[in-house]
């Protein structure tokens, strides 16, 4: 299955897939309209410093912890993709915990979890954070 | 200081409606132009340190950004430009030689726009590229004369080595060093891809592009930097550099903040140290001083591989290329007024040497009166910008173009002609770690192959046009070209009519 890949050689740490993510995730035509004066909450991450810098979103675990710790069966794995039903989910937070990469993070609203669909809901349809990169730091492929 | 006598060039228009203050603009500013003010969640920027390249502009995720140039001026004055006020303030403020790069930027005539194509009607139909074979390959060398037979009446192959080349285009001379690894890498990969050729500069071969020897020109330039025999054995052809477009007459001078690790080693010389290449070779005051180290390059590769000297057009460069064609050279580099650099005393770039198209075609004519032009193929640069400009000077007798500025076009340059400064904010022109994996030479070389591939179609297409189906058949045929507001002398010197005629 294509998964989103990151290597750190090629980020620039421009939080430009951040921007990317959030906008995909509005559902909005116009960033400028969906992204201006508002915090994002992106459902990828730009870690950074002594130098180097990567970004980091949902690895899509074969295992995934966060699906086996869900208590509401929000969290599901759909042909390797890991959705989350917003409307089952109830907030508990235990999937933050327990995702290792820290990839699950409460939506800007507080009431469920969000995280990295792959951006099959959104209207892109391919993952936006890696069509955004501006050096193909980010890439959607197969490895193994 | 207290008086700033210098206002900023262009100013940095921020649309507030479509700014989202995502600060991409600030992280990828090298000359820290633009700030976050957080308390009011707003981005402003300092024009004044501004260079113009882009980098925010390309970038913007919701085209926020524009740059303008300043509307401010001084009182009007024909003889008295802004430039002109300005480069003087710079100079009264500094002291010093006033330093720019990449070409001469000023109002000169470009005679490849004064040129027009013929195209077949009629008789001597048209040729569509798409359904009939056309041959961009060309092969640069000295080329035999006589045809020798042996004993059995078969055919002695007498043929000097050469290079082959899938169109006739190659990537001109820039060094490790005045650009980044990342930039050599795209262009190494793009020449293998394309089957052509690039070349080192005089900055030596860095030892992770030795398997790319086979498309590599290496350069033996006035200060030798990175020479030795590994270097000569790698490459497909040696060129000796004597001149550069940009600045004819004057040599190279490598700061020691661009000389870091594995610069230095590659150039074989201390880190920070700065790299003077000096402006004559110290060995060579003559032909038979130039044929002496053509000799010797041929000895050091065993006959194997063709000698390119590289000249910059000056106003005697046929006399000069006809003397470096006797020398036993077996390709000669012409590099026009126009050609870049990383950095050259401005005054230089912009009033020594002479355009491309006049050189060529004096060259090409002079060779040819002489009966030499077979001993040598030409090589013409110094800003090729188009596959126009391609066919126009292989029409005038190149067997191909060296392309540097359109390479670096393509790998984001936008020719802010800062890289002097060495903080090229599109990875290029830098040995800054932060700013060379900028470029990314998966997406740098595939842009390169990109360009190229473009040009070949087109260079199929008007040939096809002409009802040429060989590129062979364009080299020298300057029936193919007219002029268009060129004087007599202005004709004659290119060997064209003017249209209509």
């Amino acid at each position: 299955m294509k998964r989103v890949y990151v290597n750190e050689q090629w980020c620039l740490g421009c939080h430009l897939c951040e921007y990317y993510c959030a906008f995909a995730n509005t559902g909005e035509k116009n960033m400028a309209r969906a992204l201006k004066d508002i915090k994002i909450q992106p459902r990828i991450r730009v870690e950074e410093g002594n130098d180097v810098s990567f970004a980091v979103s949902c690895r899509h675990c074969r295992e995934p912890l966060c699906v086996k710790a869900c208590i509401s069966g929000a969290l599901q794995m759909m042909d390797g993709v890991i959705t989350i039903d917003q409307d089952k989910c109830i907030g508990c937070c235990t999937c933050i915990l327990s995702c290792p990469f820290g990839s699950v993070a409460l939506s800007p609203d507080g009431h469920a979890a969000q995280k990295c669909e792959l951006c099959v809901q959104t209207a892109a349809g391919t993952p936006r954070c890696v069509d955004g990169c501006p050096n193909n730091a980010i890439v959607f492929e197969e490895r193994g | 200081m207290a008086i700033r006598y210098i206002y900023a060039e262009y100013e940095i228009t921020r649309n507030y409606d479509r700014c989202i203050a995502c600060r991409v603009c600030e992280r990828q500013c090298a000359n820290e132009v633009h700030e976050y003010l957080p308390e009011a969640h707003k981005m402003v920027a300092d024009e004044a340190k501004c260079v113009n390249c882009h980098r925010c502009v390309s970038l913007c995720p919701t085209h926020a950004l524009k740059i303008v140039k300043s509307d401010n001026t001084y009182k009007a004055n024909s003889n008295w430009s802004q430039k002109n006020m300005n480069e003087l303030y710079r100079q009264a403020e500094a002291g010093g030689v006033l330093l720019s790069s990449m070409g001469n930027p000023e109002n000169f005539p470009i005679y490849f726009d004064k040129i027009l194509l013929n195209a077949s009607q009629v008789t001597n139909p048209s040729i569509d590229p798409l359904r009939e074979p056309m041959e961009t390959r060309v092969f640069l060398g000295s080329k035999s004369v006589e045809i020798e037979r042996d004993e059995n009446g078969q055919i002695k192959d007498n043929l000097k080595p050469h290079l082959k080349l899938n169109l006739p285009v190659m990537f001109s001379a820039m060094s490790y060093g005045s650009i980044s690894y990342n930039a050599h890498e795209s262009l190494a990969r793009a020449s293998q891809e394309l089957g052509t050729y690039y070349n080192t500069g005089e900055g030596g071969l860095h030892a992770d592009f030795y398997p790319y020897g086979g498309n590599t020109i290496v350069q033996v330039a006035s200060g030798r930097f990175g020479v030795h025999q590994p270097y000569l054995e790698a490459a497909a052809a040696v060129e000796i550099k004597i001149g550069q477009g940009a600045k004819p007459g004057i040599g190279g001078h490598l700061p020691g903040k661009k000389i870091v690790d594995d610069v230095a080693r590659t150039r074989m010389i201390p880190v920070g140290s700065d790299a003077i290449s000096p402006a004559p070779h110290h060995d060579i005051y003559s032909i038979e001083d130039l044929s002496q180290l053509v000799y010797s390059l041929k000895e050091a590769t065993r006959n194997t591989k063709p000698v390119i000297v590289k000249i910059a057009a000056v106003h005697n460069v046929a006399a000069i290329a006809s003397g470096i064609a006797r020398s036993g050279a077996d390709i000669i580099a012409i590099d026009g007024f126009r050609g870049g650099t990383g950095a050259a005393p401005t005054r230089i770039r912009d009033n020594v040497g002479i355009p491309i198209e006049l050189a060529l075609a004096g060259v090409d004519q002079r060779l040819r009166d002489e009966g030499i032009r077979d001993q040598v193929s030409i090589v013409a640069g110094g800003s090729i910008r188009n596959s126009t400009d391609v066919v126009k000077a292989v029409a005038l007798g190149a067997d191909c173009v060296y392309i540097g500025t359109a390479a670096l076009l393509a790998l984001g340059c936008h020719l802010c002609r800062s890289c002097h400064e060495g903080k090229c904010n599109w990875g290029i022109a830098t040995q800054v770690p932060e700013l060379i994996k900028r470029l990314n030479p998966d997406v740098g070389y595939k842009r390169l192959v990109n360009l190229l591939t473009a040009w070949r179609h087109e260079i199929e297409e008007i040939m096809g046009g002409m009802g040429i189906n060989s590129i062979e058949s364009l080299k020298g045929n300057r029936l193919m070209l007219r002029g268009v507001g060129l004087n007599e002398k202005e004709l004659e010197i290119l060997g064209i009519k003017h249209a209509g005629e």
